[in-house]
């Protein structure tokens, strides 16, 4: 693995029953970086940050964190090494409160100043956590549930957060929030790796990009580049303007 | 006035029983969705394991009456406990990505499994519990006679269910299992070990059962092989009535069972006394097919 790379994915193929929907990706991704995957429904990038966090069963090929193999480490110890997920659809545990969901972020945590820190921090990042943290998380605002879901898995106190379309569902000014956002959180040192179908956003966000097309890496390079390049204008920043 | 409060009290006794029971079922259906047809059969494990334990040890002889109970208690919920969690290896684990017909299937073929092996080890015939290990005083509350039996049992059965209540509302280990019965995938997410979870519930929710089987021996007297089925089928409604997956609902599902049964042998008639419950099960699911607690409609088994 290079100088300063934290995640390496080799050649990375899952598949679901007969069917194979990964076909040999290669991804990497370097320390303090944000990284953006880019695609269209059913390009494979939700199954590669499962693949990385341990949900699905990689079939063949390695994922590297911190050049230590973890494609086959269960989930709750890839969570323990220092990678978190915040997955589609948010998934806050909806008949807990805010705090108790916060709490399980940092189920794998055992240092209870290093928790108490977090939190604190977290609840300066989304105010409105704290006003809430009472509150069942399923009676919280999609806007807020997204918050929620990131703010739970910062509580892990991962190294690599890994983000599954933040922006799902949003309306356009909480996007812009949360974005700025994931880079107050990219600054404070946490390296990001961000899947996006709001590709305009997530590249102004990002380092770098990858573009994923039916399980394959059809493009990758820096976001100005990634911006500038017609075939991603056409296909998923809706033509030149 | 004094038979109501007579069947009120037994009606209790009884809930308490069928509500340690129910919770075993609605744990496991909380975080896997499946009916554990074998926990009936685990209560009956209980209440013969207790037999033998008290039989070949003579626990309240050297203990007394009050620690030897708790001893053998705490001695059958293990032993119970982890006859629960190798079955969820056995039977369960393999299945865990299967259908989940197949785990029913599975869990049926426990059962009669578990069943067959109480018979061949003891026989088929019914055993007696010694008469004399808990006192048969009768106590006088405002002047009406409650057996003292009947308050015992209730308050084991009401401290075991506080005691399960703030393991799961309090401790780190229960809020795992809370959050790995809304979502497995996302309790994964946050570094939660889903299997040792699961391993936990079935240690916990049989060794409850298995208290349960036990309290029945010293309550009745009397066990034989097939008692789990019937007890099975009455916690399975009480847990029902309460809310499959709801441990609240359990427990009052348990006790309200247990207190409409007794009143409704004493003043509609004896014979009708499992009808009685099992209507309570149909009218239930047809009328709040989530029960009293229940948020969630329960899918098919």
């Amino acid at each position: 693995m290079g100088e300063g790379m934290i995640l390496k994915i080799e050649n990375l193929h899952v598949k679901y029953g007969q069917v194979e929907v990964l076909h040999g990706i290669n991804l990497h991704v370097n320390k303090g970086e944000i990284v953006t995957i880019l695609g269209a429904n059913g390009a494979g990038k939700s199954t590669t940050l499962n693949a990385i966090s341990g949900l699905v069963k990689v079939s063949s090929g390695a994922i590297y964190f911190e050049d230590q193999p973890i494609s086959k480490v269960p989930a709750h110890r890839v969570v323990e090494l220092g990678v978190a997920q915040a997955p589609e659809g948010r998934r806050v545990f909806g008949t807990l409160t805010v705090q108790e969901n916060l709490n399980l972020g940092a189920f794998t945590n055992r240092d209870g100043d290093n928790i108490i820190q977090t939190l604190g921090w977290i609840y300066e990042l989304f105010p409105v956590l704290l006003e809430r943290k009472n509150q069942l998380a399923g009676t919280l605002s999609g806007g807020e549930q997204q918050m929620l879901a990131i703010g739970r898995a910062l509580m892990a106190n991962p190294k690599v957060l890994l983000l599954d379309e933040p922006s799902l569902g949003l309306a356009p000014i909480l996007v812009k929030a949360i974005f700025k956002t994931l880079k107050e959180i990219n600054e404070a040192g946490l390296t990001i790796v961000l899947v996006e179908q709001n590709a305009r956003a997530a590249l102004k966000l990002a380092n770098r990009g990858y573009v994923f097309e039916v399980g394959k890496v059809a493009l990758e390079g820096p976001s100005a580049d990634l911006l500038e390049d017609p075939n991603v204008q056409n296909a998923y920043l809706g033509g030149n303007h | 006035m004094e038979e109501f409060f007579q069947q009120l009290t037994n009606g209790l006794a009884v809930g308490g029983i069928y509500a340690l029971i129910a919770l075993g079922y609605t744990m496991v259906y909380g975080v896997l969705k499946l009916i554990n047809f074998a926990h009936g059969d685990l209560f009956t494990l209980g209440a013969y394991l207790g037999l033998t334990l008290l039989t070949s040890l003579g626990l309240s002889g050297h203990l007394g009456t009050v620690l030897g109970l708790i001893v053998l208690a705490i001695m059958v919920t293990g032993f119970v406990g982890i006859a629960g969690a190798l079955l969820e290896r056995a039977a369960y684990r393999p299945l865990r990505d299967s259908h989940r017909l197949s785990a029913v299937v599975s869990a049926l073929g426990a059962s009669i499994f578990l069943q067959n092996t109480i018979m061949l080890i003891y026989g088929a015939k019914n055993y007696v519990y010694p008469l004399d290990i808990l006192p048969r005083t009768t106590l006088h509350i405002f002047g009406l006679p409650v057996p003292l039996v009947r308050i015992l049992i209730l308050t084991a059965s009401l401290l075991l269910m506080a005691g399960l209540y703030l393991f799961i509302q309090k401790t780190r280990l229960g809020t795992a299992i809370r959050a790995a019965a809304i979502d497995q995938g996302a309790a994964k997410l946050m570094g939660i070990n889903v299997n040792q979870v699961i391993m936990i519930v079935f240690l916990v929710g049989p060794g409850l059962g298995g208290v349960a089987g036990l309290m029945v021996g010293l309550y009745y007297g009397q066990v034989n092989f097939t008692m789990g089925w019937v007890y099975g089928l009455k916690a399975f409604t009480a847990a029902i009535l309460g809310g499959i997956g709801n441990i609240p609902g359990a427990m009052v599902g348990g006790l309200l069972l247990g207190v409409i049964e007794a009143l409704g042998a004493a003043y509609i008639s004896i014979a009708w006394k499992d009808a009685i419950a099992f209507c309570v099960l149909i009218v239930i699911l047809i009328v709040r097919p989530t029960g009293i607690l229940g948020e969630r409609v329960a899918d098919k088994i």
